[in-house]
């Protein structure tokens, strides 16, 4: 179990080095927030994600020298 | 009561090791010295300096709510778990600057690098890194650039973008540089970085039509993909196909520029995520692997701890050790560049203000650890191998003989034979003239990695997995950053051409994109001809652009801390930024107005300048044209640091006079935004 959790842990911290965030974080916080309004699904979430995190603007400077 | 002991002995530990690093003389002493003391530095600093910053200086306050919390939407602004965003802070800081610099360093001996690699990142990069994350947390996660024109006003917020889309581009160029420096004339290493891009085509259709979003599957068959392409590029290397893969640096340049461009306009699904995940997880992973492999191998320097080359006369990089080892250096002891960085998507997953120490401290003492762990890659080699690898062929000539004759003149005896082998071991025809820090590393490398898995027969593979994952990386930040520069410049001429704002506009899209293209692939292709390797002029042009930004992020928290009214505390950042101030200056008026050649742009243009007047040709010019355009890049050269040295002046200036109106109010005038809500 704990290593279960381990590795979860270490997927989540791999996909956030990407731009990505957590999916489940994302649909509770849209379930608990905003009820009744669209949720995205996950391959919709990954899509918004990865354009965001190449998309511009001063706050997506996420690489460096 | 354990507990002090505890930290006592690391103390006591740490300045042992540093003894042994600073005071052994003579014989070789084994890299674990400077493993350790650097483990002691970094533990005892984040304990007492970066605890002292968050408690007294900056006061951060746990119950405060964190932009993440307040504006939570589950995808920009999320509450983080502390280690999770560690990990996103770290890989968004840690690039091929920590890699390179600290190599072309080691022409001084490791001494001198290792020791301003600990006290520059524990002094200013690690404080810089944490304030400004500090800031852009209590203002909504602003970045830099906001920051400054809230704190400081608008002119100084212009001039700020100004210099920053001026670093961004001298950086795309160096960096460029380094990966023709390290592909030129090598088939392997450049069959194995071309194969990159279909496999990155592969995983951006299998992860956007037929997996959506699985990064790890995608990742998976990526790095199978890498693996294949250099077992690959050795059959290649060694067939008929070579020549098919060998290219001059001319050639690699302009191919590269073409790359910049084309990567840069399609979408981002298809190219670069897919190798933004490859790129990111192979550097994570190979620094973990190289710092095992450190530890195992306990491998000896071999490199003397000062070499001769302290007095400005070295071949790796032209000046003396003040101003230009701290200039060459750069990144893994403070760069400004993680001010945009920390200022960037981090401070909107901070979950509570007691994890930023950690964040914002801790990952930069990372950084400076792959620094450090850089700088022993290098130093296990035998000076001569590293000279050889490292000076240009203007001073060492072309052929094993002629190297062999020089390195060994400078005191580093070594034979052709030698020389020869190594270039086989590798799977290269030559080592000789690999300037830019890579392939002096990836053999540091090789020899670590070799010694762990596979023995000597592997060092071919481990040196080309090391060349593939620093070119990787490196036209990832290329890709990603031309980019990001095209946003800029879209941003800058959207003020006076509004058309050109829309980023969704195809033509604004291409014009701004060539535009970036265009200055950095210029610079690249400067640096490509420069008899001298390039390396020599533009690293250095690098290094204080990037101490600029640095000494611009400084005097902001400096700023910031006067508003706030904890002036008392204020040397914490106006001591670092004092001493990048003065390294930076007086670097880039020596950039400018030094009379060795070697050094100034003036002097150096004059030498050419003279010689066409005189109807000679210097090399490597071949024609008088070619004459001209080395006086004029010397003159763009020149322009480019009187700019940079423009914006520090200025925005020295706008800082001190915003001090000052801070000193003369009574109360606090910092604008942090939970401040304004309560």
């Amino acid at each position: 179990m704990r290593l279960r959790k381990a590795f979860a842990q270490a997927a989540r911290t791999a996909r956030l080095m990407v731009g990505v965030p957590d999916y489940e974080t994302y649909a509770a916080h849209r379930r608990a927030a905003h009820p009744g309004e669209p949720i995205m699904t996950p391959s919709e979430f990954h899509r918004e994600r990865t354009e965001r995190r190449f998309g511009g603007g001063p706050d997506r400077i996420g690489r460096c020298c | 009561m354990l507990n002090r002991i505890g930290w006592a002995l690391l103390a006591v530990l740490g300045a042992i090791a540093l003894g042994v690093v600073a005071l052994h003389r003579g014989e070789t002493i084994n890299a674990l010295w400077i493993v350790v003391a650097a483990l002691c530095v970094y533990l005892t600093a984040y304990r007492f300096y970066g605890r002292f910053i968050a408690d007294k200086v900056l006061q951060i306050d746990p119950a405060r709510g964190t932009p993440a919390v307040r504006h939570n939407d589950g995808l920009d602004y999320v509450p983080t778990d502390k280690k999770v965003l560690f990990g996103h802070h770290f890989a968004a800081i840690a690039g091929a600057g920590p890699l390179v610099g600290p190599v072309l360093a080691a022409q001084m001996g490791y001494l001198p690098g290792t020791l301003w690699l600990l006290v520059g990142v524990v002094f200013a990069g690690a404080v810089q890194d944490f304030v400004v994350l500090f800031l852009s947390t209590r203002r909504d996660g602003r970045s830099l650039g906001e920051m400054i024109r809230t704190e400081m006003g608008n002119v100084p917020g212009v001039i700020a973008m100004v210099g920053i889309l001026a670093i961004m581009i001298i950086l795309l160029a160096v960096l460029a540089l380094v990966v023709v420096k390290a592909l030129a004339d090598s088939p392997w290493g450049t069959f194995t970085v071309f194969a990159t891009m279909p496999v990155a085509l592969l995983m951006g259709l299998y992860g956007r039509y037929i997996r959506p979003g699985r990064i790890g599957e995608v990742s998976l068959i990526g790095l199978v993909g890498l693996f294949g392409a250099i077992l690959l590029g050795e059959q290649v290397a060694s067939g008929p196909w070579a020549s098919a893969f060998t290219f001059s640096g001319e050639a690699l340049a302009l191919m590269l520029i073409a790359y910049g461009f084309i990567a840069s306009v399609i979408p981002v699904w298809l190219l670069l995520a897919p190798r933004d995940y490859l790129s990111t997880f192979l550097k994570i992973g190979t620094i973990v692997g190289l710092a095992i492999g450190i530890l195992i191998v306990r491998p000896d320097l071999q490199m003397p701890a000062i070499t001769k080359f302290v007095d400005g006369t070295g071949p790796v990089f032209a000046g003396n050790l003040f101003p230009f080892l701290f200039i060459t250096i750069a990144c893994g002891a403070v760069s400004g560049f993680h001010a945009l960085v920390a200022s960037g998507t981090t401070p909107k997953m901070i979950e509570s203000e007691a994890h930023l120490p950690f964040i914002g401290y801790g990952a930069m003492l990372t950084e400076s650890f792959v620094a450090i762990m850089a700088l022993v890659a290098a130093c296990i080699l035998d000076p001569a191998v590293y000279f050889a690898l490292n000076s240009p062929a203007a001073l060492i000539g072309a052929s094993t003989n002629e190297a062999a004759l020089a390195v060994s003149g400078w005191g580093f005896t070594v034979t052709p034979v030698m020389l020869d082998d190594l270039a086989r071991q590798v799977g290269e025809t030559t080592i000789l003239s690999r300037t830019g820090g890579a392939p002096t590393l990836a053999v540091g490398m090789a020899n670590i990695l070799s010694n762990v898995i596979g023995g000597p027969g592997m060092m071919a593979f481990w040196y080309h997995f090391a060349i593939l994952f620093e070119a990787l990386f490196i036209l990832t930040t290329v890709d990603a950053g031309t980019r990001v520069a095209r946003f800029m410049i879209q941003d800058l001429l959207g003020t006076f051409v509004a058309p050109l704002k829309d980023t969704k506009s195809w033509t604004a899209n291409l014009i701004a994109t060539a535009i970036a293209v265009g200055g950095w692939g210029w610079f690249l292709y400067q640096g490509v001809t420069d008899p001298l390797g390039g390396i020599n002029t533009l690293w250095p042009l690098f290094g204080i652009s990037n101490q600029m930004l640095a000494a611009i992020a400084l005097t902001v928290c400096t700023v910031a801390l006067f508003r706030m009214k904890r002036e008392r505390f204020a040397w914490v950042t106006m001591a670092p930024l004092a001493w990048l101030l003065i390294c930076t200056l007086t670097a880039g008026w020596q950039k400018m107005f030094h009379p060795d050649p070697k050094i100034g742009f003036i002097a150096h243009a004059q030498k050419y300048s003279d010689a066409l007047a005189r109807g000679e040709l210097l090399a490597p010019a071949k024609s008088l044209g070619q004459m001209r355009q080395v006086v004029i890049n010397d003159w763009v050269n020149t322009s480019l640091c009187a700019l940079f040295i423009a914006v520090v002046v200025a925005m020295l200036f706008y800082g001190i006079k915003a001090v000052g109106e801070a000193r003369r109010s009574e109360a606090p005038t910092s604008r942090e935004v939970a401040d304004a809500l309560a």
